[in-house]
Formats: C-alpha cells, structure tokens, sequence
C-alpha cells in the first residue's frame, strides 16, 4: 500500500467577515482596531433586557453572494441560538443560522494549478448562512487572569459552507482562494486574513480510492492563511493515511494547527462536543426576503469574474490564460478596463501584456497592491500608445514607465519630450548615421560582403548606439543592407 | 357621602386635582411614599424606593404642569415592576444574580413613561426573574395579599397588584409571560391587561420566554389601565417583534358613549370555553364568574359557548416553550461582566457553576435545567417541536372562537389566592393554576382580568376576558361597562387600603 491508493476528502468552512459599518444586531461600529471595548454596545455586552435589531446590509451583501454563486436564495431563512458558555460570546448563545440559511446551495469553478497542468474543478456550495462573531479572549497580558475585548462580538460575518468536493490541498487552496477573490469582487469583505476577515476550517478525511463512504473526518480550526491551509491539509491527510496504514484509527475531532511544528494536534473529540441545543431565536422574526429586493441587489451587481473573462476572449481577443489572469482579482480587472478604456481596445494585447509583465513585476517588487500602483491606468494607456505608434521601442518604453513609476513627470509624453527619446524616423538623419558607421567599420563591412550575416547586427548595433536608442531599428537594418548591398 | 382619600381615586380626578392645582405631584408623591414607607414593611410589595429620586421627578412634573404641558400620566405617580430596566436604579428581578445591578439604561417601557411625565415611585418585588405564579420566589422575600397577610398576591407581577390593590400607588406596571399580570390582578382585585403580543416594547424587559413576554398595565379600575396602557405602547425599533401601527387612546375609546344606555354592551357576543369550567375550578370561582356573566347579558352583551378544544395542552406547551427560552435568555447571567459573581471557584467552569448556583433560585434553576433538557440533542423534536405544534393548535381554536364571538370569557384562575407556602414542593401543582391564562399568550393574545367577586374568606375573584389580536379598545370597554354598572373594582383591602398613612 502506499499513499497513492488514497483520495484525500476536503470540505472547507469559510468565514468572511462582511464589511458593513455597523455590527450584525447593533449600531456599533465593526471596524477592526480600536481600543478593546470601546466597540461593545449594551446589545453587544447583553445587558439584561436588550435586544437584537437585524442590519439589513448584511442581508444585502448575503444575498450578493448568493447571486454570484447561482445560489438559492431563500425567502425565508430564520435565525438560531447556538448555546454555549464561554466569557467571550457576552449572551451565552450566537445568533446563527442553522435549519434555514439564508444561502443555499450554488456553485464555483476553479482553476487549479498553473500551466500544462492547469484544469478547472467545479465546487459545489452547501450553503452560506449569517451570523455574528464573538469577542476575543486575550490570555497573554493579564497574569493569572484574562482580558474580554468585545469589540469583536456581533461583527456580521458569512459562514460559506462547500461541498466535500476536494480531492488536495491544491484544490482546496485554489477554491479557497477564488472564495476570497469572489468575495472581494462582489465587495462584501475586505479578505484581510492578517485581521481575521476571511479565515477557513478544513475538514479533511481519507478514503481507499474507489470507496464511496467517506472516511472519519477531522476539522482543521482557524486557517488564516493559504499556505497554512495548504501545509495542515497536508499533514493532516499524510498523518491520517499513516494512522490507518499502521492499521490503527482515529474518531471525529477538532484538531488545530500549528503554523511552528507545521503539524496538527487535538482540540477536541467528538465525545467532548458541546450540545447547542439550536433553536429559533424569538427575539427575531424570520428573515423574509422579497423577490424584488433580491432583483433590486441583481440589478447592482458587478460583472463578475467568469463573465469577464469570457468577454475579454470574446471582445478583446485575449487567450484564455491572459483572461483568466486579468480576472484574478477585481483590482487587476479594473485596472486593466480603465487602461484598455483610455488606449482603445485594438490595443487590449499589448495593454494585457504590460499590465500582467512590467506592472505586475514592478508591484511585486515594490510590495504594493495594483490599486495603489504608482502609474495610474491612463498613464500607461499614453505609453502604450507611443508604443503603438512608433514612436518609441519597448526598451526606452521600459525607461519611460520607470521614470512614470518614480513621478518624473505627469504623462509619457512628457517624458518623452523632456528626455528626447522619441525614436528617430526621419530617413534622412538615419541614413546619414548609417553610412557614419560604414566608414567607421570597414572590417565588419568586409566581413558582412564575405557572407558573414552577423555582422549586420554588429553594425546596426553601432547605429542603435550612435542614436542612443532613438533610431528605429527596423528602418535602421532596411538602410544599412540597402547601402552594403 | 364621604369623599374617597386621594390615594384612592381614578386617575382621571388625580388628573384633575394636579391641573387644577388642587395638590402638587410632589405632595401626592410623598402621599404614596408615606404609604409605602408604613404599609410596605408588611407587604413587600417594594424591592427599591428611592424617595429623593422620585421627589425630582415629581418636581420636574410639577413644572411641566405648571407651564401647562402636561399629558395625562405627568405627575401621576407609578410603580414598575423590578424586571424593567431603571437608568441608575437597582433593577434586579427579584433574584440575587442581578442584586447588584443598576441598569445603565431605561427600558423602552420606562423612557416612555418618564417622557409622558409620570414619576415612579420605585420597583415592586416579584417572582424571581418572573418565573412564578405566587411572588414567592423572590430573593428579597415573598409579598403578601393586601386582602390577607399570610396569602400570596398571585405573580409574578404580585408587587404591582399588591402595591396598587392596598393603594400604594395608583397603577403600576407589570409583565405578563402566562398570566403574571391578569392573575396577580384577579387574587388582588383589582384590574390588569396584557395586551396583543408586540404592542408593547420588549427593550429593557428582561426576558424570561421572549416568545411570550408581554408588558402589561395595573389599575383599580379598566379606566386607569386604559390610561396606562396608551402609554406603554407604541412601535419600537429596538424590538424586532415589536408592531408599527399608531397607539390607540385607549381612555378616550372607552369613554365613547354608547348608543343604547341602558344596553351598552348590546352587539357584543361573549363566548364561553367550557373548557374553561371543568375539573379543577373552584365553586365559589365558578358562581361569581356566572353572575359576572350574567351581569354582562344585562348590560346587553349576548353570551354563548364556544369550545377551546385544545385547552388541555396549554399547560405543558406553556412550559416547554417557556423554559426553552428562559435556559437560553438566562445564560448571559454567568457572573462575567455584571451581577452576581461566586467569591471562591477553581476555574472557569467552576466560576460559572458557583456563581449561576448561588446566584439564581430553586424555581429559576429548575427551570433553566428543565429548558436547557428539552432543546437537547434527541428530545428537542420530542419536546420543543412538539410544543411548537400544540401552540399553533391553540392559536387556531381561539381563531375559530372569534369567528363565532367578539369576546372569550372565563375565570382567570381556578382559585383565589393561596396561603403562603401552600403550594409547598410541587412546583407542577403551582404550574396547572395557569390553565386558563397561558393560551392567551400562546396565542399572542389580549387579555384582560377584572374583580367579579369574593370567597368566603373575602379574597377576590377575577373574571377574564380575552380577544382578538388588537382588541384591547373592546376589552378594556367592556370591562369599564361592567364597572359602571358594578362596585367589585371599588373594594378595598381593610385596614390598609382604607387606612391613612
């Protein structure tokens, strides 16, 4: 037996934090930061007699995703207490969906792996529902005590539940992250994983290829990066495998993983599982959501993504890959419209080329994310422009887009100008460089006569030079064989 | 004819004294406060009595009133019950948990009365966290029957009625979850209304079953509730299952004249539950509750039976609905961020078991365990689910009720207050006394009980009527019609209410 005679199950639990101002069920403030319990409402520390006020924002955005998904939006959900006791969850219950989420059902096509072995996995949703977060519990700075910030209790958050529908890491982090691309298109979280935003359970089993039962599963608890879920789906499986290879066995628990070890270790077994003891929460009417309320957010939503793309191949011409990496991210996508839209469309080639090359690895290099890039879409539309028109090469194009990216000037024209790099085509002023360069070099002109086809190159070069990269160089080598011919 | 005591008039002619500067609200609250202060050591109808605090809003009245802004509840004195939130004021539900809790916040309940200008005289004693049917749960002690000392006010609003039956404040607010206002208002004789479910705020209230909780006005007379009630009521967006409809003036409907005089009630149909008079109900209950209903023909009303078929499952639908909801709405008391705090435990379990231990009552405990094993794994079909079904039928035999009838009428108990203790250690036997009012607030339901008689130990009787979802204008006038023509709501419990401070 070894490790490829098992298929490794995946399920994943995302939860994304929707990025309203206010809390789920309070007016406070959600936003993320703020001195701890300066955020706390008297709903949110449940003071006796206070009540819970749904905020329809997150209804709104709830039902965003679920139009971005192709999901059953129901029109009826209803909201449950899931009881338990812990000093941060202020009430002793979170308010949750559970018989009756808002978001059912759905499905997302991702693309795993890159290249020759890139292939798309179709991903189906459980279903998502609401429900609000709990406040904190800091252990580390109080001695022998500890520290409840509530400013975190009630933030809205979005509980996305897949399908076990993955068969890797790779897949899960590739469905991980088209969750988080998604839900950043359809702005309705920020994604920042640094601040808990968007962070994942894994539920992983293994199974004997070829069985159809799924295998005992465990839950992998608060993934708050790719690489973590990747690494801990990665022990867990290969820890699993082995558990049963040895011809030993494991039961249903929560494990959580530690980003040091890169391993995974218990947090709880089955047996120790609370008893939520769900029920419909009184204090709320059920959620009613009308059709013309969800054709009101339909009718308000982006493009997204897969369409895009589609669009881009069809009406741009673009190759599928560029499509789909112009799409990654809704930032990308914006970027590049606003640049296709100032240089026209019959440039969306070259526009794709410079967003997903030069751009791309200037960002990367600088760490900055392409909203905040330092050259603006119109700016490289001018350049791309000039690129298009002759005016200049891609090589003094590169010099230009540096000079944009450090602010030396408002437009590639202007640095155009200012530097005088516009590329020499005047016959005339070309002709004169070349047969400067003959003169000067009768021995490659001797060697070019003699059959020797790389001399050429050697006294265009000379030209290029001559003109300081300004002489175009096509017109450069037409001259140069026309007077050595 | 002698002149009734200030401390014993309708709140119409307190109305009238105050604007016609017969008496100034800060007089008529050191009145009330005077009674309290000698009257209440044998009642304990009061847990907080804070006399400079009522003092200043009395004074702030008396300006209102004087600037010739007052409404109809400014300067009128009033107490709460203890289960609704009191802005820098003790507000603990009668249970050790919350002895140390002063509310940063007023109830909807309480702001609203405070804007209208009444001044309120403190916060009345109560079952604890209003799980009771006696008053007698409290952590600060039982309170007693004005009609008799030793006997239970009925609850667990008990403080309220106590308070405004021996005339310790004119009218009182009160909650009602399966019959804590009409039943404390039948044992005390005077008159009490819960209205429809979601009429009045639930924000500040602390809740026992929410599903089911429903504030609810005291007075001697429908008249004085009719005041009361206007007040408490109106849409608020802090409640989700509060109602946006506009508030009716409950005083000025009732006081529309009739078209028959001599038949007031005439085109009313009553309907009587005979599932209301079977097993269980006291003959001297059942006779005055007869001529009340006998009463209620000569007024005109027409009176027929109907069948509440259904009636026997209220009990234990009640119950398991109530404590599902109590075992959850009561876990925010773990002695973490306010209340009563355990002053010795090991961990944090341990912390939460001790303080939740020592904090809460036997009756509160036994009612969290008991919810807390119906919504478990396994049994919550069996029980909460099943619940669910039975409220649903209850719902649908009074909605075929009143397609047969404007009014249900019925006892509101099937006894009279007990003594003390009687009920010793079977809280089931206490439990079956709410038979006739838990399917009103299963249902969601207006209710309204008002004095109809004595036993022959001169404790009072209470008839109940019951309408339809908004009906409360009826009810309230068809109690007030009864009240013209009557003199049950006029008795007063001897010395107390008779006495002068």
């Amino acid at each position: 037996m070894s490790r490829s005679d098992w298929e490794i199950v995946i399920g994943l639990e995302i939860h994304a934090q929707l990025n309203t101002s206010a809390k789920i069920f309070s007016g406070a403030s959600a936003a993320f930061g703020a001195q701890p319990n300066v955020q706390a409402s008297a709903v949110d520390i449940a003071l006796p007699g206070v009540l819970p006020v749904l905020n329809r924002g997150v209804v709104e955005r709830a039902i965003r995703f679920g139009l971005a998904l192709g999901s059953h939006i129901a029109p009826k959900s209803v909201f449950a207490r899931k009881n338990y006791f812990y000093p941060d969850l202020p009430k002793g219950y979170q308010i949750s969906q559970f018989e009756f989420p808002v978001v059912q059902g759905g499905i997302i096509t991702v693309q795993v792996g890159e290249g020759e072995s890139a292939y798309e996995k179709p991903i189906r949703l459980t279903r998502a529902h609401l429900e609000e977060d709990a406040g904190k519990s800091i252990h580390e700075d109080f001695r022998g005590m500890s520290g409840i910030d509530l400013n975190r209790a009630g933030t809205p958050l979005l509980e996305i539940v897949s399908e076990p529908d993955m068969r890797s890491s790779a897949e899960a982090v590739a469905y991980a992250r088209a969750m988080h691309a998604l839900v950043r298109w359809i702005d309705i979280c920020d994604g920042n994983m640094q601040e808990g935003s968007f962070r994942c359970d894994a539920n992983v089993s293994v199974r004997k290829k070829g069985v159809e039962a799924l295998g005992t599963r465990r839950e992998i608890k608060n993934l708050n990066s790719f690489r973590f879920l990747q690494q801990a789906i990665d022990f867990e499986a290969g820890w699993q495998i082995e558990t049963l290879e040895d011809g030993s066995w494991f039961e249903q628990a929560t494990v959580l993983f530690d980003p040091t070890t890169g391993q995974t270790r218990m947090m709880r077994s089955k047996e120790d599982a609370h008893d939520y003891r769900y029920f419909p929460d009184p204090d709320l009417l059920p959620l009613v959501i009308e059709p013309g309320w969800v054709e009101r957010v339909r009718a308000s939503m982006p493009e997204l993504p897969t369409a895009m793309k589609a669009r881009f191949e069809q009406e741009l011409c673009l190759s599928a890959q560029d499509a789909s990496a112009l799409t990654t991210s809704k930032e990308t996508a914006d970027y590049f419209q606003a640049a296709v839209a100032a240089a026209g469309t019959v440039h969306a080639k070259l526009c794709a080329n410079w967003v997903m090359g030069e751009l791309a690895a200037c960002l990367n290099r600088a760490g900055l994310e392409i909203a905040t890039a330092p050259v603006s879409p119109t700016q490289l539309a001018g350049l791309l422009l000039r690129i298009a028109d002759g005016s200049i090469s891609n090589a003094i194009a590169r010099k230009v887009f540096e000079a944009l990216w450090s602010g030396e000037g408002a437009d590639a024209d202007e640095i155009i100008e200012r530097e005088g790099l516009k590329q020499v085509t005047d016959n005339s002023a070309i002709e004169a460089m070349v047969e400067e360069v003959i003169a000067a070099n009768p021995k490659s002109v001797e060697e070019f006569r003699a059959g020797k086809e790389k001399a050429l190159n050697a006294l265009v070069g000379q030209v290029m030079k001559a003109s300081r990269g300004k002489a175009n160089p096509t017109q450069v080598n037409d001259l140069m064989r026309c007077k050595l011919n | 004819m002698t002149l009734a005591p200030l401390f014993d008039v309708p709140v119409s002619a307190l109305r009238r004294a105050l604007d016609e500067k017969e008496i100034s609200s800060v007089e008529l609250a050191n009145l009330f406060l005077d009674r309290i202060d000698a009257f209440n050591p044998g009642l304990n109808a009061f847990i907080t009595v804070d006399r400079e605090r009522t003092l200043v809003e009395a004074r702030a009245a008396d300006r209102r009133i004087a600037r010739n802004e007052a409404g109809p509840l400014t300067g009128i004195p009033l107490a709460h019950k203890d289960v609704f939130c009191t802005e820098g004021v003790l507000t603990t539900c009668a249970s050790k948990m919350l002895s140390n809790f002063v509310s940063p916040y007023d109830a909807h309940v309480v702001s609203l009365l405070k804007r209208a200008g009444a001044v309120s005289l403190g916060k009345t004693n109560m079952d604890e966290f209003a799980m009771g049917s006696s008053s007698e749960t409290s952590y600060y002690g039982p309170v007693n029957n004005p009609w008799k000392i030793g006997h239970v006010p009925g609850g667990s609003s008990g403080g309220s009625a106590a308070a405004v039956a021996a005339r310790l404040a004119p009218i009182a607010t009160g909650t009602d979850t399966g019959g804590s206002v009409r039943q404390p208002a039948a044992f005390c004789g005077i008159t009490g209304i819960k209205p429809t479910y979601g009429l009045i705020s639930r924000y500040g209230m602390v809740a026992y079953a929410s599903s089911l909780d429903q504030g609810g006005a005291f007075g001697a007379s429908a008249g004085d509730c009719a005041l009361l009630l206007s007040a408490m009521a109106g849409f608020d967006m802090r409640d989700s299952t509060s109602l946006d409809r506009p508030v009716e003036d409950y005083a000025a409907e009732i006081g529309t004249p009739a078209s028959d005089p001599a038949r007031p009630l005439a085109g009313l149909t009553i309907g009587v539950p005979r599932e209301f008079f079977s097993v269980g109900l006291g003959d001297e209950t059942h006779a005055s509750i007869e001529d009340a209903l006998a009463q209620y023909r000569a007024l005109g009303a027409s009176v027929r039976d109907v069948s509440l078929p259904n009636t026997r499952f209220a009990i234990p639908a009640f119950y398991v609905i109530a404590m599902a909801e109590a075992s959850s709405n009561l876990s925010r008391f773990d002695g973490v961020r306010y209340g009563y705090r355990a002053t010795k435990y090991a961990d944090l379990v341990d912390m939460y078991c001790k303080s939740r231990s020592e904090g809460f009552g036997a009756e509160v405990q036994r009612r969290i365990l008991t919810g807390t094993f119906v919504l478990s794994h396994g049994y919550y079909d069996a029980y909460y689910l099943q619940a669910q079904k039975l409220r649903r039928l209850i719902a649908e035999d009074f909605r075929r009720a009143f397609s047969e009838c404007d009014l249900v009428a019925g006892p509101a108990a099937p006894m009279t207050a007990w003594a003390l203790g009687a009920m010793g250690d079977d809280p089931v036997q206490m439990y079956l006394a709410d038979i006739y009012t838990t399917p009103v607030n299963l249902a969601g339901l207006p209710g309204l009980s008002h004095p109809c008689g004595f036993d022959a130990a001169g404790l009072p009787i209470g008839l109940q009527l019951i309408g339809n979802y908004f009906s409360e204008a009826r009810l309230l006038t068809a109690a007030h019609r009864f009240q013209q023509v009557t003199n049950w709501h006029l008795h007063r419990p001897a010395p107390i209410a008779r006495a002068n401070a």
